[in-house]
């Protein structure tokens, strides 16, 4: 038993190694992603060589231990269908091993497999979603991580930038060129234009992360969806009341955005002489 | 006092405002950064309440920032403050620890 819980602690530590690696991209969209896949698989691995390498009746100690282990302190167990999905990225490693720990201790990925308890409403409510999950991955209402790229600047002169990819993020957003510009040259209190290969060219200096940070709250007010995160969206003009709003083509929500114009670009520069 | 603050929580429940469509009329204080030549660049305050005094409320940036800027008269937007630099984070926590705006109402603006 105590060797075991070394060698767990063990895998524990690789896998806190693997879930710092991180993609580059720029990741707008829902920050506080719960689910991990990658080292789920990966914890499930390492478990098997360890109780396989443990003698029979520790493992068997093993499994009883994890299985109760399991009953009482978590959450969030998923069964083991999710091993299979493509791998995004991690932030709490900690629960990816114990749903690791949960796949392993029974066969078929069932919590209660092997004893005649109760089932909990969690555990159902998990194998719910690990079948949904399984067979029709849109209805579980599941963020799927929106990953843009950065923004690439390039310096033209000394006094402008030139936003490169600026049509591309247009539209990985589906939206208007001319919207995102209004927005990105209220935000940055600046003036610019596309230019004949339609990249924004814009006067001043500035670093990506400039146009990373100001994209991201545009994609917060203008794109993501407020009840689903996803960034399928519309934007749609009532020509009558002249409200845009923001119509989720996921989930069909909508809301009201404000107006760039009033919102933003009231702009103090034209008074300033620069 | 209570008048204000019952006036503002009133707003804030106002069933026939959406969520998200607040932003263009009310009472945000919008803070903007402009670059100028080089490094150089220029706080604007925006929207800070009707009633304060602006001269002093100036005097008080400038002393605490150790910066220069003036009030200027905007005709759609009203007095605007301009400060030297890039003084976005000292405005606002300026501004929240004096109880001059409510941290929700301030919008930074820029990168
Ligand atoms: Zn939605």
């Amino acid at each position: 038993m105590e060797e075991n819980g070394e060698d767990l602690a063990v895998t524990n530590d690789k896998l806190s190694q693997l879930s710092v690696a991180e993609d580059g991209g720029l990741n707008l969209g829902e920050k506080k992603k719960k689910k991990k896949k990658k080292p789920l698989a990966d914890a499930e691995e390492a478990l098997t060589e360890v109780t396989e390498g443990a003698a029979d009746d520790d493992a068997a100690d093993a499994g009883q231990l994890l299985d109760m282990s399991l009953t009482k302190k978590k959450k969030k167990k998923k069964p083991k269908a999710r091993a299979d999905e493509d791998a995004v990225e991690v932030d709490e490693t900690a629960e990816g091993e114990a749903d690791g720990e949960a796949a392993e201790a029974s066969g078929s990925g069932l919590p209660w497999d092997g004893s005649d308890r109760d089932y909990h409403y969690e555990e159902m409510l998990d194998r719910v979603f690990g079948i949904l999950r399984e067979n029709n991955p849109e209805l579980t209402g599941e963020k799927r991580r929106t990953i843009m790229k950065p923004p690439q600047v390039a310096r033209e002169g000394t006094k402008k930038t030139v936003f490169t990819n600026y049509m591309e993020l247009c539209k990985t957003m589906n939206r208007q060129p001319e919207h995102v510009q209004l927005f990105l040259l209220a935000e940055l209190g600046t003036s610019g234009s596309l230019d004949g290969q339609q990249r924004l060219v814009v006067k001043g200096r500035f670093q990506p992360k400039a146009f990373e940070g100001v994209l991201r709250r545009y994609v917060n007010e203008y794109v993501g969806c407020n009840s689903c995160k996803s960034i399928d969206t519309l934007l749609d003009r009532d020509s009558a009341t002249r409200i845009i709003s923001l119509r989720c083509q996921q989930c069909n929500a909508s809301r009201t955005v404000a107006p760039i114009k009033a919102g933003f670009v009231a702009r103090t520069s034209r008074r300033i002489k620069t | 006092m209570t008048e204000v603050d019952s006036l503002q929580s009133g707003l804030g429940l106002d069933p026939f405002v959406e969520d998200g469509e607040d932003d263009s009329g009310k009472d945000y204080v919008h803070i903007r950064i402009q670059q100028r030549n080089g490094k150089k660049s220029l706080t604007t305050i925006q929207g800070l309440e009707k009633s304060f005094d602006y001269k002093k409320v100036l005097k008080a940036f400038k002393k605490e920032f150790c910066c220069n800027g003036n009030v200027v008269e905007d005709a759609e937007l009203g007095k605007v403050i301009q400060l030297q630099g890039d003084q976005r984070k000292n405005v606002s926590v300026f501004l929240t620890g004096n109880n001059l705006a409510k941290k929700d109402l301030i919008k930074i603006h820029g990168f």
